[in-house]
């Protein structure tokens, strides 16, 4: 169902305050892997703000819906959002990437209230994921796994692997995204490693796929409301999405994969993000009903 | 810990080790309908397939896909089942290392590894299936309990005392029928405790696997013929290692052979070198294993001659280092 007016500008400020802190955990920190923490922040705004069910003061709540960043280096931006939803303090933000810090580059799960699985070796999430899908129809719960892929990953032949057996055991509580901001550390994807065509190798796995504007909450909302309502087999949601995305000099460089702030950069990023953000509202207000 | 099994130590040499671990396994699944159980299209050859007839809604053969067995396994336990996978040793090690390492260890999740095929025991296939490394490999990684059993029964205790402690387990045991060293499973096994299989104040033989009913034989036909007592540990439990056991054997009988169906590296024979260098106490000291090259193929008895971790092997190896000189120290009576 299409996003009220009300409804996308809502999500439209939550993934504003997450771009915001995402950036300013990146400048604290002195460097992140803020590219790719820009282009997945939409999908984990509209998971948590719309779609999840979880428990801030209960992060282990068994019933809780589950989510999986398989691309575990934009563990900037899930720090940011456990924070920011309520599982942690944002002042622990500060101690991001810092010596003995509980929150480094990549999530321990372990040390992190409100992440389910500790990521960052690139080809793992798709799999326990499943394994966290499955379980729920072996004990008969009726949450759902969430999982996000990085493109530049679906190199590894792992997600292969997992993507055979989703569709094999029907996982149809599980609905997955890769975020297709079509970058990788050495260049682009297609450079690199073609990946294309992607949501053939995908529907060729079982998965139905969509393809969707990962910036387009509209669009990511209907996807999902189709994976809830699909039976009989796992849903893939390609989300096209920048590298980047609301930094004018980051966006669509595969160079901001990881990459450090200074003051000057800092203060430009800051103000490209507020006008991102206006015009991201102003399309909500054309085009939301 | 207490057996509780139903069929006799005869009728059990009619199982292979294999069989014992696929009917300890149904056991706990009849007990806790959150074991579930995982492989990779070997359900049949790692016998975790029993299970699977049993309890086909908790059984997954995900393909030949070790990586992503490894995976969904860790999704599963952090879920709250308690899964148990089998592949075979080789491939439980290397080829899904790297979720073994990060999804399973660093998670420090409960889910339990059976691994079979270890060693050598699946003889004629070759190197692409000996597992020679992989309780170096599994020995390195944080929170993993590494154990060997001796036998089909030890196996079945080790299955047990797996699904009783929480946390990443990996036990690898051997393909087939191995020589049956004990007739209960009531003597004491405990995880991180090694077993005195025979006691000797001459010289001890600290063994794994396979290789503890060799050194058993050896220590037989030693005493029988050259008048030595030797003892055997049963070192089943490789990590933690039963420091204690190894420090008393070096205080006690100043000399130390190990024995494992493994590389001398990482394995159980350098565990055992960790402890003695550690303590600083000397003695004469041999390590057994396959000596950091690739194995002939053949039957598992003849490549246990050919490598010398057979009874013939430990015989020969107790007699040299019987003759073996060290410099004695001069804490020689102090406590160990």
């Amino acid at each position: 169902m299409a996003l009220t007016k009300q409804e996308w500008l809502e999500l439209e400020k939550q993934a504003h305050e997450l771009r915001k802190l995402c950036l300013d955990t990146t400048f604290w920190a002195g460097s992140a892997h803020i590219g790719g923490g820009m282009s997945v922040m939409d999908m984990l705004a509209i998971l948590y703000y719309k779609y999840m069910k979880y428990e801030v003061e209960n992060p282990t709540w068994e019933d809780r819906d589950r989510f999986i960043l398989s691309k575990g280096h934009a563990g900037v931006a899930l720090a940011s959002l456990v924070c920011h939803v309520g599982f942690d303090d944002k002042e622990k933000l500060k101690t991001f990437n810092l010596s003995n810090s509980t929150m480094g580059i990549h999530l321990d799960s372990n040390k992190v209230k409100g992440v389910d699985a500790s990521t960052g070796s690139l080809g793992h999430g798709l799999s326990i994921a499943l394994g966290t899908a499955l379980a729920a129809k072996v004990l008969g719960k009726d949450y759902k796994t969430y999982c996000i892929l990085g493109d530049g990953e679906c190199d590894e032949g792992s997600n292969w692997e997992a993507a055979m057996s989703a569709a094999h055991f029907k996982a149809d509580n599980l609905i997955s995204f890769v975020d297709r901001n079509k970058c990788m550390i050495d260049g682009p994807t297609e450079e690199v490693m073609a990946l294309e065509p992607f949501a053939d190798k995908w529907r060729a796995f079982g998965f139905i796929v969509k393809e969707v504007d990962g910036h387009n909450f509209n669009e990511l909302a209907e996807a999902i409301d189709f994976a809830l309502e699909n039976k009989g087999a796992p849903v893939m949601i390609i989300a096209n999405t920048v590298k980047g995305a609301g930094v004018d000099y980051m966006e669509g460089d595969y160079k901001w994969h990881y990459g450090a702030l200074n003051d000057e950069k800092y203060e430009q990023a800051k103000a490209s993000l507020e006008k991102y953000y206006a015009q991201r509202c102003a399309r909500a207000e054309k085009e939301g009903i | 810990m207490a057996g509780g099994l139903t069929y006799t130590a005869t009728e059990s040499t009619a199982f292979s080790t294999a069989e014992i671990y696929g009917k300890a396994l149904c056991e706990l699944g009849e007990k806790h309908p959150e074991v579930v159980a995982l492989t990779a299209d070997l359900g049949k050859s790692t016998k975790i397939g029993m299970f699977g007839e049993k309890f086909p809604d908790r059984y997954f053969n995900v393909g030949i896909a070790e990586q992503n067995m490894f995976g969904m396994a860790a999704g599963m336990a952090k879920a709250g089942l308690v899964p148990f996978l089998s592949t075979f040793s080789v491939f439980a090690s290397l080829r899904s290392a790297d979720q073994l390492h990060t999804d399973i260890c660093y998670q420090n999740i409960n889910a339990k590894i059976i691994a079979t095929h270890a060693g050598t025991s699946f003889g004629q296939a070759g190197s692409t299936h000996h597992a020679i490394c992989d309780m170096a490999v599994a020995r390195s990684i944080p929170n993993l309990t590494v154990i060997c059993p001796a036998d089909g029964l030890e196996t079945y205790n080790a299955v047990h005392a797996a699904y009783d402690n929480f946390g990443p387990y990996y036990i690898r045991i051997n393909r087939g029928f191995d020589r049956v060293l004990y007739d209960t499973t009531d003597y004491g096994f405990e995880v991180g405790k090694a077993v005195t299989i025979n006691e000797g104040s001459d010289i001890t033989i600290i063994a794994c696997g396979s290789c503890v009913f060799q050194a058993y034989q050896a220590a037989k036909f030693l005493e029988t013929n050259d008048g030595l007592k030797v003892r055997v540990l049963n070192m089943h439990t490789i990590k933690p290692i039963d420091k204690e056991a190894i420090v008393k054997a070096v205080m006690e009988t100043r000399r130390i052979i190990t024995a494992e169906d493994h590389n001398v590296m990482g394995g159980l024979g350098s565990a055992v070198a960790e402890v003695i260098v550690e303590a600083g106490k000397g003695c004469a000291f041999k390590q057994l294993g396959i000596q950091d090259k690739f194995a002939p193929i053949g039957l598992h008895e003849d490549i246990m001659s050919t490598l010398g971790i057979d009874q013939n092997g430990i015989i020969d190896a107790v007699r040299e280092v019987m003759g073996k000189d060290f410099e004695l120290d001069d804490d020689w009576d102090d406590e160990a």
